[in-house]
């Protein structure tokens, strides 16, 4: 079984609009050294033992469904967890 | 002329939009599950509005790998008119059948309010019975409207006059380049946040979105020769 972390955010290019309001109000709490906030999703998704590359299934996943590529980055990291 | 108004679970404008077609322009509608293969015995199919399987992931990720969809694919590339609104819209761009995306509105809020629309291209089949540059009320009801595509993407939907409608006056929600509603490059894919079917007689506020509706029948009695 593999344990996988997916993460989704929007493009350097794309404004944040909940990223820019958090930012704001870490200014106003006092913490100005905060420069940029990206606000994005966190997925995690246990799979199953499989013949098929884990690898290229989470990439097609991840290109399919779980971002969508005109507004956002994926980055994931897989963990081969312990089978029960 | 009949049209179709595709329900998934969690469209809540599948009612108005019926009540437009039905009572308002009194041609055929339908409502259709989202597991329906076939579409074939429709003229147009409607979109509507609403939060189609909660709005979960991103608005319409998950309503565009629905059964329907490829039927409504294939409807399109028939040619026949299809209009997605608000929900509708964004389900379009998931399914890449109009480019770009939808961001959170600028201001993060949920907005419900009638808005001002300026009727950018009357010459498709959805705005025809629009005067040029008409200023249009029609109501707005969404918090993830503020339209995003790259520049290239832009500057082709300003070539091809593909902008159908822009926000007047003001921008509600910080969309790229005031854009409300644009259709495809063959000009039969129309998707628009505003809610036309909510603006279909005056009693309710405004009856501008009536002509959108009017413009699709106009179009297809042109193209369709009734058989005595």
């Amino acid at each position: 079984m593999y344990k996988v972390k997916v993460y989704v955010t929007l493009r350097e290019s794309v404004l944040d609009p909940q990223g820019t309001a958090v930012k704001g109000a870490l200014h106003s709490l006092s913490y100005t050294e905060v420069k940029d906030v990206r606000i994005g999703k966190f997925m995690e998704l246990v799979i199953e033992d499989t013949s098929r590359d884990i690898d290229k299934l989470v990439r097609e996943m991840c290109e399919k469904l779980l971002s969508n590529p005109v507004i956002e980055d994926y980055r994931y990291e897989i963990e081969e967890a312990v089978a029960r | 002329m009949k049209f179709a108004v595709i329900v998934f679970p969690g469209s809540n404008c599948d009612v108005d939009m019926y009540h437009a077609i039905a009572d308002e322009l009194g041609e055929e509608v339908e409502y259709v599950w989202h597991d329906e293969e076939n579409l074939d015995r429709f003229d147009a199919i409607l979109l509507p509005g609403g939060f189609s399987y909660g709005d979960y992931l991103r608005s319409g990720a998950i309503a565009r790998f629905s059964k329907v969809m490829a039927a409504v694919k294939q409807a399109a590339e028939a040619g026949k008119p299809v209009l997605g609104v608000c929900n509708g819209f964004q389900i379009l761009l998931e399914a890449g059948l109009l480019p770009g995306a939808m961001r959170r509105n600028q201001g993060l809020k949920f907005i419900c309010r009638p808005v001002q629309l300026v009727v950018e291209n009357n010459e498709t089949m959805f705005t025809s019975a629009y005067g040029k540059d008409e200023v249009i009320t029609i109501p707005i009801a969404h918090g993830e409207g503020n339209y995003y595509c790259d520049e290239q993407t832009l500057n082709r939907l300003v070539e091809n006059r593909q902008i159908v409608f822009r926000y007047h006056g003001e921008n509600p929600n910080g969309s790229l380049a005031d854009i409300a509603g644009i259709v495809n490059e063959r000009g039969n894919v129309l998707g628009m946040m505003p809610h036309p079917e909510r603006a279909v007689d005056a009693l309710l506020g405004s009856a501008d979105g009536l002509k959108l509706f009017r413009s699709i029948v106009n179009y297809w009695r042109e193209t369709h020769v009734v058989t005595a």
